[in-house]
């Protein structure tokens, strides 16, 4: 025994000497978590992070089998699904493991608005975090297409016509999207490439700097807390902190597999670029709010497409949610901005509503 | 000796910089230049249909009936109206182009994608769509349905 930790000490000295470990444990030994009545919120950005390396790791899993051409993707999709052993699983783990990403994102952009952690010096973290939510929401739109059936092309189609609709840029920004005029394999090609090395390079430069950002500024304390002056205690991150951590993720994994053995990813039709669009077609559940305005947009308004409106309405939320902690005037200056917390509220039911709507409306109209 | 020249070097010195500032700019934009021209997909063939036969004959839709046709690289949909006469339409929705459809129990013609519907003339009369479809002629040879673009 005593022979075998000495071996470890001597490997360990030998790493230590050439890169300097000493430097990184006594950082992560000093690493705090405030411990106050909001402090459950904390635990919002690990469990994001760990999906998406639920989500790396299935990805990988996935492209030993997918083909990504129009002749191919959902035959292969299938043969993943029916023949590989375990291929449902992954494949269904990477499906829930996606909403689960996306939906935690949420709660996580939500908990950090409604505590007004985004004030200085946090607003960096704030936009690579607001950056993320789009590269995740960018995963799940190209990654919906790839199955290459029926609801995907239709979701695409529709999804890169918005693209178009924008003055000037639209046309060209459509072209670049789809690899051509219209959804084919070309868009199928290149959505793959976007979704399986684009982003995720993209997603880790921004991820990196957002965890850069989250180790050298510390957790953030929410405005009441600090004003109310209550006993200021704290938490080791290791390994208090991360053991919780631990156990959520624990929970995310058993619920994970839950969900595929009980709700498995589904493939549907293949997708015909000549049929018909199938009735009660619907995107991703985080893009049905917007899809749902989009359906209940009159056909002109003053005079200007109802399209380009409404969409040109969402571009200029997305901006304006980008830019909350420079618009955020009074909260950077520590003084409480009951305006920010209502317009969250505001956004978030208009969000939970037409959510809701578009879920229970008919379908045949 | 006499001092140092400063300015001289000065200008020297700003010269070597300048220089290596703009090829270093150069080498960037002849880098990327390749890179953005790759990512815009190379023009395809216009589509040059002007007419297509369908594959299926004028017995073969009844009235109050609607079918998908490939007109080139475009879906189509042919409606034979309940007054029996027929005609042909592009089946791309002018609100967001999804392919459009024949409502039997409605006898017009709607998008599934956003709700939109047009009446047995094309025209977009409820829902999202800012325009009409495009309409089609619609010759009937004998047992062919033959359709092509307006005139």
């Amino acid at each position: 025994m005593e022979n075998h930790e000495s071996r470890l000490s001597a490997i360990w000295n030998w790493l230590d000497q050439r890169i300097g470990l000493a430097p990184a444990i006594s950082l992560a030994r000093k690493k705090e978590v405030p411990v106050h009545k909001h402090s459950i919120w904390y635990y919002m950005g690990g469990m994001t992070l760990f999906l998406y390396l639920v989500q790396i790791g299935t990805g990988i899993l996935l492209l030993i089998y997918y083909r990504p051409s129009a002749e191919e993707a959902y035959e292969s999709v299938q043969f993943l699904m029916t023949d590989v052993k375990f291929g449902w699983l992954v494949r269904s783990i990477h499906h829930w493991a996606a909403n689960l990403m996306i939906f935690m994102a949420f709660v996580h952009l939500v908990s950090v608005l409604f505590m007004k952690a985004y004030r200085p010096p946090r607003e960096l973290t704030w936009f690579s975090g607001v950056i993320l939510l789009a590269l995740a929401l960018a995963f799940g739109f190209t990654g919906y297409l790839l199955p290459w059936n029926e609801l995907a092309f239709f979701a695409t189609r529709v999804g890169t016509e918005i693209v178009g609709v924008f003055p000037f840029v639209g046309d060209f920004a459509l072209k670049i999207a789809r690899g051509g005029t219209d959804v084919t394999g070309a868009t199928l090609t290149r959505f793959y490439g976007v979704h399986v090395a684009i982003l995720p390079a993209i997603g880790f430069f921004f991820l990196g700097l957002h965890l850069l950002l989250v180790q050298k500024l510390g957790m953030s304390v929410p405005p009441s807390i600090e004003n109310s002056g209550s006993p200021k205690r704290a938490m080791k991150f290791v390994p208090d902190f991360f053991l919780r951590d631990a156990i959520g993720w624990l929970v995310a994994v058993a619920l994970l597999v839950t969900l595929a053995a009980f709700l498995p990813a589904h493939l549907g039709v293949k997708a015909d670029p000549f049929a018909a669009a199938p009735a009660g077609i619907k995107p991703e559940w985080y893009f049905m709010f917007m899809f749902h305005q989009l359906k209940l947009l009159p056909a002109h308004i003053l005079g200007i497409e109802g399209e380009l409106v409404g969409v040109m309405a969402f571009a200029l939320g997305g901006v304006f949610l980008f830019l909350v902690p420079f618009l955020d005037r009074n909260a950077a200056r520590g003084k409480p901005s009951p305006l920010f917390t209502w317009i969250g509220i505001a956004i978030l039911a208009y969000i939970l509503i037409m959510t809701w709507l578009g879920y229970t409306a008919d379908p045949m109209g | 000796m006499s001092k140092p020249d400063r300015p001289a070097t000065e200008s020297r010195r700003g010269f070597v910089n300048w220089l290596l500032g703009t090829s270093a700019g150069a080498f960037v934009v002849s880098a990327f230049y390749p890179v953005a021209r790759f990512v815009v997909p190379p023009l395809e063939a216009e589509s040059a249909t002007s007419s297509v036969t369908l594959p299926f004959g004028p017995a073969e839709i009844g009235t109050n009936q609607g079918k998908s046709f490939r007109f080139g690289n475009r879906p189509g949909l042919l409606v034979r109206t309940p007054s029996g006469e027929l005609r042909a339409f592009s089946a791309e929705c002018t609100h967001l182009s999804c392919t459009v459809q024949y409502r039997t129990d409605e006898s017009r013609i709607w998008c599934a994608c956003h709700n939109g519907f047009f009446d047995l003339t094309g025209t977009n009369v409820q829902g999202p769509p800012p325009r009409p479809l495009e309409t089609y002629d619609v010759n009937v040879r004998g047992d062919q349905i033959v359709v092509g673009l307006k005139a």
